[in-house]
């Protein structure tokens, strides 16, 4: 093993740092957790010469060494800490060519606390064209740093940056600005009572505790050194940003030249058009809709293969391994259907992905949160509820991660707790098959009822959101102050590379945090399925053959299987729940399908499949559905009818039937109580909203 | 009379007298509403909220009661 050295990324949001550190890492990259904080830590590793190893760190985007979010903390806190085994040996802070002044705010303060650090100024082939230039000489000189001028667009300049980190010992460490100018007699009453500590990091550690509350405070006991009140500290943050931004204009006022006339105006065009109070609507609802088709249109046929692969792999463990009784079946029906369950989701949340980054590296994203956040911030959403909301139709998982760039935490917890309502991929087969049993084959128009009835759930999903939002605004109080600074930045052409890698990493986190708890239920619903009390469980088949008269050999297996389903644990859990959704229009089969559910709602198809006994005929939709419309009550009646159907539909739009989302708003909110409240919350809703359903339609 | 960014029409300009209220988030200091800094207001969003601002060569959206906070005085031009 050669050497290693720890490499930090450090910029402002969209300059471009994310693409530098895909072009030093390449595909060797891996993201996992801060301890105690769920912010995605970037690692990768960079080849230098001879040997040589670089850790490269991919620290969340901030403005400042000042924390306003917990991932802007996660920075402050690593640079804060020398015995952090990510302690940077060199810091890379990136800006672009535009944003280069408000950039060296964070680098003049990463100097200060003497740290190596190299300035990355991206975007350089645009140089020209933005009309700017750079006397990069002197301001290497002026900065104490060292510069390499990159384009990750055109794959420029990394050899030179590789280099530079590799020499990082020739940085020099010399701070920028004497942070004493501050306040002086208060930092020079600090420095005295801490005589071995670097007196800039002092000044962070105080001001951190007065934003923030949350970071630790390491060896140091300043709570005695508290002479000022938060009022005084953040006036003299100001002061220390004016002090920055004086020493940097000095500095660009020699070193940039800026020819203004140069400019262009892609960026004013484009938003008179997308930001427009009317064409910027019309436009976001048509690309909307553009993704929706898109979306559900393209992941068709992969979602097909991969039901199909998963059946046929089920299948042939069933043939292969004839003699594993049990074990067999649990692996073909328990772990193979479970994984099935999760993959089968991958194209329509890699799809939904895709689009969202596109929009969100072209710098669209910006102006829909622009839009919107009027009209969000009535119902106690913000603009930025907007990509979770969108993102909550593919899964609420990532959507629920999506909204860490809130920084209003009202805002974010009511952005949490509604998110569920959108009309996820899951219940999709669900309102499949119930829209397909109830809603009349007719049109109107052009348009079928069947499609209308789909897009009005979708709706219904949406409007239910904003609703509770709503209400859920006026009820909770919190103290925290609201406050929304939204960068708007330039309009680019995404990078296929960024996309695709934001893609995989959203999948993936799909998989994995769905994924086992899917998988983990699954198995515990094929155990309370397999495994029954009595002897009706045991010799069902003798109870079977008794009433049966000719059937085939395949019917009578079916027969069996039911009659087996009946009498299991989850048969009874069924039958014990009867009297209490009888209301709603379901029997007891019904109830074991939503009692499953509660993994994954689309398991429900499945199981009814099974408690109908069609399993050895395929999960084929026409057979589930005609045995479903040939289902009746002792008395006759049919079981689905327009009322139970509705009221069904109704059901799965609002209850809270994902144990994954459960797990991700207890890890998002850090409290039980969240999560609780939303189970409880939109159960409650669903079963009155299919009550009234029910019993005004029947 | 004071004015502030709140006050500010579409295409107006104005120079930065004083942000030094308590309300305003430290984020946006640092993104340039500084003292003596010139803001553009760019656009604005239904109901004149948010407001999208050019300060300090940043291109940004803030909310109309964050902006009232913000002292400024009118360029005329």
């Amino acid at each position: 093993m050669g050497k290693q050295l720890n490499v930090a990324l450090i910029g402002n949001p969209n300059t471009g740092k994310t693409s530098v550190f895909n072009a030093l890492t390449g595909l060797n990259q891996k993201v996992g957790n801060y301890p105690g904080v769920t912010v995605d830590k970037k690692q990768g590793v960079c080849k230098l010469s001879r040997g040589v190893k670089a850790n490269i760190l991919d620290l969340p985007g901030t403005y400042s060494l000042n924390a306003s979010s917990l991932d802007e903390n996660v920075v402050i806190e690593l640079l804060l800490n020398k015995n952090d085994k990510d302690y940077p040996d060199v810091a890379l802070i990136i800006s672009d060519v535009e944003t280069l002044k408000r950039n060296l705010l964070l680098f003049t303060q990463i100097k200060d606390l003497k740290i190596p650090t190299i300035l990355v100024i991206n975007m350089s082939d645009l140089m020209r064209r933005k009309g700017i230039a750079l006397d990069i000489e002197l301001l290497e000189e002026k900065l104490h740093t060292k510069i390499a001028l990159v384009s990750t667009r055109k794959n420029n300049g990394m050899e030179g940056l590789k280099q530079l980190i590799e020499n990082y010992k020739t940085i020099s460490i010399e701070p920028c600005l004497d942070t004493t100018i501050i306040d002086e007699d208060y930092f020079k009453s600090l420095q005295k009572a801490f005589p071995n500590q670097d007196i800039y990091k002092l000044w962070l550690v105080i001001t951190q505790d007065a934003n923030f509350g949350k970071i630790s405070r390491q060896e140091l006991d300043i709570s005695r050194f508290k002479t000022k009140s938060n009022q005084e500290l953040k006036h003299l943050q100001q002061k220390e940003a004016i002090k920055r931004y004086q020493f940097i204009n000095g500095v660009l006022n020699k070193a940039q030249t800026i020819d203004r006339s140069k400019a262009t105006g892609l960026r004013s065009k484009l938003d008179r058009l997308l930001i427009h109070k009317v064409w910027g609507y019309v436009i976001f609802f048509l690309i909307l809709l553009g993704i929706f088709q898109a979306v559900y249109d393209w992941a068709t046929l992969p979602m097909d293969i991969i039901d199909s692969s998963f059946a046929s792999l089920a299948e042939w463990v069933k043939v292969s391994f004839p003699g594993g009784g049990k074990v067999t079946d649990l692996i073909a029906e328990g772990i193979i259907s479970g994984i099935g369950g999760v993959v089968i989701f991958i194209p329509q949340i890699a799809f939904l992905f895709l689009f969202i980054s596109i929009l969100e590296e072209s710098g669209y994203m910006s102006r829909v949160v622009f839009l919107m956040d009027r009209v969000m911030r009535r119902f106690g959403l913000s603009g930025k509820s907007v990509v979770p909301l969108i993102s909550g139709t593919a899964c609420a998982i990532p959507a629920v991660m999506a909204t860490r760039n809130i920084e209003n935490w009202k805002e974010r917890l009511i952005t949490i707790l509604v998110v569920p309502f959108t009309t996820c991929a899951a219940r999709l087969p669900v309102y499949l098959i119930i829209i397909a049993l109830v809603i009349p084959d007719n049109s109107v128009m052009g348009l079928s009822y069947q499609a209308l009835t789909l897009m009005g759930l979708y709706l219904i999903g949406f409007g239910m959101a904003i609703f509770s939002a709503y209400i859920l605004d006026r009820i909770l109080k919190t103290k925290h102050k609201t406050f929304f600074v939204v960068e708007m930045p330039n309009y680019k052409l995404p990078l296929i590379k960024n996309v695709l890698i934001t893609v995989i990493e959203k999948t993936k986190t799909f998989v994995l945090e769905a994924g086992k708890i899917i998988l983990a239920i699954s198995i515990v619903l094929w155990v309370m399925a397999s495994y029954g009390p009595g002897d009706k469980f045991n010799n069902a088949e003798s109870y079977v053959n008794k009433n049966s008269t000719f059937q085939s050999n395949y019917e009578l297996n079916d027969q069996i299987a039911a009659f087996k389903l009946e009498h299991s644990y989850i048969g009874i859990v069924g039958k014990t729940i009867e009297p209490l959704i009888r209301p709603l229009g379901y029997d007891w089969k019904v109830g074991i399908g939503l009692v499953a559910s509660f993994a994954a709602r689309e398991v429900f198809v499945g199981t009814l499949a099974t408690i109908y006994s069609v399993g050895s005929a395929s999960e084929d939709e026409e057979t589930i559905k005609t045995r479903m419309e040939n289902e009746t009550y002792e008395d006759g009646t049919k079981v689905f009818t327009l009322a139970s159907g509705i009221s069904l539909l109704l059901f799965y739009a609002f209850a809270m039937q994902c144990m994954s989302t459960l797990a991700i708003v207890r890890r998002e909110t850090k409290s039980w109580k969240w999560p609780i409240l939303q189970l409880t919350g939109m159960t409650a809703i669903a079963y009155i909203c299919a009550l009234i359903a029910f019993q005004t339609l029947k | 009379m004071r004015f502030t960014i709140a006050d500010l029409k579409k295409g107006e300009k104005g120079i930065i007298i004083d942000s030094s209220s308590e309300d305003i988030p430290l984020k946006l200091l640092e993104m340039g509403c500084l003292p003596g800094n010139e803001v553009h207001l760019l656009q604005l969003a239904p109901f004149s909220d948010p407001m999208y601002l050019n300060v300090n060569d940043s291109f940004l959206a803030i909310r109309k009661e964050t902006a009232a906070l913000i002292i400024i005085e009118k360029i005329n031009g």
